[in-house]
């Protein structure tokens, strides 16, 4: 279980807000944390990882506490059991591959876990090459192996996929799934993609203005847990002709043959039954 | 022809660089994270050397060293130490005269850097001097490397400061730079041409090395 009650002043660029966040986390779950840019979600993140103090706070980890301002606890991030892989990667332009994951390694040599990993990812042919010589998705697997070299309870995520097309966002997706197995990890990750959050995360923790103002799965925090038999657009009206009234939604002209007092610009809304609707597979 | 000049100012360049190497690197770190207020201050003093004439901080620092003041005459007291019209007080005074040309580059190469590099590095359990010897310092090559080369050639182009500080004494404080302003005084146009040349080239060496080696290293980044 993790206990998280904390508080810090930001300073964001729309202006100061206060982070206040209580909430409690299972232990090896799956949490997304989802929310506009500047509301705290990094912050969370860096926070529990040790990075930024909060002015209050506490915060247990499986029962260890990690940080109480109260009882001026506060474990440095080299002591917390965490994996962090960052935004823009942050892999280490110096070292090899092979060398950004042996860095990571505890004082014991243990290379065998080194290359399982680079294999659990598909980078075993990768393993001498310098990072600028990536693509952004074998960036983004190097990072992630390279959290999890020294074994934590707890990975933490800031946009993993966020900078990778739809093939390699897949494909890490299903690395992600096996690891959150595998490991037994305590997963919190960062995301502004809808799908990834209900394909990966158990839980869901809605973020806004530094709170957290809807918890519970990605159904419950979307509004998904019921199905609904119709879908209503929005729509701006361009031109109303007699053969029908032309309607810009999502960067496509509609022409819809519907009587009425329409002027140019008009907002709409167009509905139609989940029945009408038909699928097709993208290639 | 004399040379010990010329090998005496290559024996200051190198002296001062190393020992800036030692002071410079920590001061350019702590400007690179420091918020504190007195930041803008610490800078300005440093930066000092880039503005004033040499004559300025030389005359200072002659007052400084000297035995009929306080700092000179404690260091002469206690350490048996006397630091005008010597070897150790050039080596001083180049340092504070070079500081801006070891200090801005380090600087301006750390605060280069991400802050995830080294925030990577705390979570993946390395100390802050793990994390700065092994991943913020081999990162700004480029900057080090232009922070050294700066700091030599500045070196050995001083005159102003030598001359209040250390005097025209030969083998002791007698530069290149000194030798050739002694012998155009005295006429002696061929004897400064030698050394003015050797300067020349020297100088023009070594700038050329870094712009080439930096080209390179900034390169290498990109090759495995």
């Amino acid at each position: 279980m993790i206990k998280i009650n904390i508080q810090k002043k930001l300073h964001m660029a729309g202006g100061d807000t206060a982070l206040r966040m209580n909430t409690e986390l299972e232990a090896n779950s799956f949490t997304a944390l989802y929310g506009p840019s500047g509301a705290g979600k990094t912050t969370l993140l860096k926070i529990l990882a040790g990075l930024i103090q909060p002015e209050h706070g506490r915060i247990e980890v499986n029962g260890q506490t990690w940080l109480d301002t109260e009882r001026s606890i506060n474990l440095p991030a080299q002591k917390r059991s965490i994996g962090f892989v960052f935004q823009d990667f942050a892999l280490f332009p110096n070292m090899t591959v092979m060398e950004n994951l042996r860095y990571a390694l505890p004082d014991r040599k243990d290379e065998r876990l080194l290359l399982q990993l680079l294999e659990a990812v598909s980078m075993q042919n990768f393993a001498q090459r310098k990072p600028d010589t990536l693509s952004g998705g074998q960036k983004q697997r190097v990072a992630l192996i390279r959290a999890l070299v020294r074994k934590p309870q707890m990975l933490l995520l800031d946009e993993p996929l966020s900078a990778l097309d739809n093939e390699m966002r897949t494909n890490l997706q299903d690395v992600l799934q096996q690891l959150h197995r595998e490991y037994g990890l305590t997963i919190i990750m960062v995301s502004h993609h809808l799908p990834e959050i209900y394909l990966l995360a158990s839980h869901v923790l809605q973020i806004q203005h530094g709170q957290i103002v809807k918890s519970g799965t990605a159904g419950e925090v979307f509004g998904w847990e019921q199905s609904v038999n119709s879908i209503t657009l929005l729509g701006e009206i361009l031109s109303v002709d007699p053969q029908g009234v032309k309607v810009l939604v999502n960067n496509q002209v509609i022409i819809i043959a519907a009587a009425g007092n329409w002027q140019i610009g008009d907002k709409v809304t167009i509905a139609c039954q989940a029945a009408d609707l038909t699928l097709k597979k993208l290639l | 022809m004399d040379y010990q000049p010329l090998l005496l100012t290559f024996k200051l360049a190198l002296v001062t660089t190393m020992c800036l190497l030692a002071v410079g690197i920590p001061l350019a770190a702590w400007l690179a994270k420091s918020k504190s207020r007195f930041k803008p201050v610490a800078e300005a003093v440093i930066s000092l050397p880039i503005v004033l004439p040499p004559s300025v901080i030389g005359f200072y620092l002659l007052l400084a060293f000297s035995p009929n003041y306080h700092f000179g005459q404690l260091l002469e007291s206690v350490f048996d130490i006397r630091l005008v019209f010597s070897f150790p007080g050039l080596v001083l005074s180049s340092m504070l005269y070079s500081l801006p040309f070891m200090v801005q580059p380090v600087q301006a190469g750390l605060q280069s850097l991400p802050a995830s590099l080294q925030e990577a590095s705390q979570t993946l359990g390395k100390s802050s001097a793990q994390t700065f010897f092994r991943v913020l310092l081999p990162n700004i090559k480029p900057a080090l490397l232009t922070g050294i080369v700066l700091t030599f050639a500045h070196t050995i182009g001083e005159f102003g400061l030598v001359l209040m500080i250390g005097g025209n004494i030969p083998g002791v404080t007698k530069v290149a730079s000194i030798a050739i302003y002694e012998q155009v005084e005295s006429l002696n146009f061929a004897e400064a041409h030698v050394y003015a040349a050797v300067l020349l080239a020297i100088s023009f060496i070594i700038l050329l090395t870094v712009y080439t080696v930096n080209k390179r290293l900034v390169k290498s980044r990109w090759v495995s």
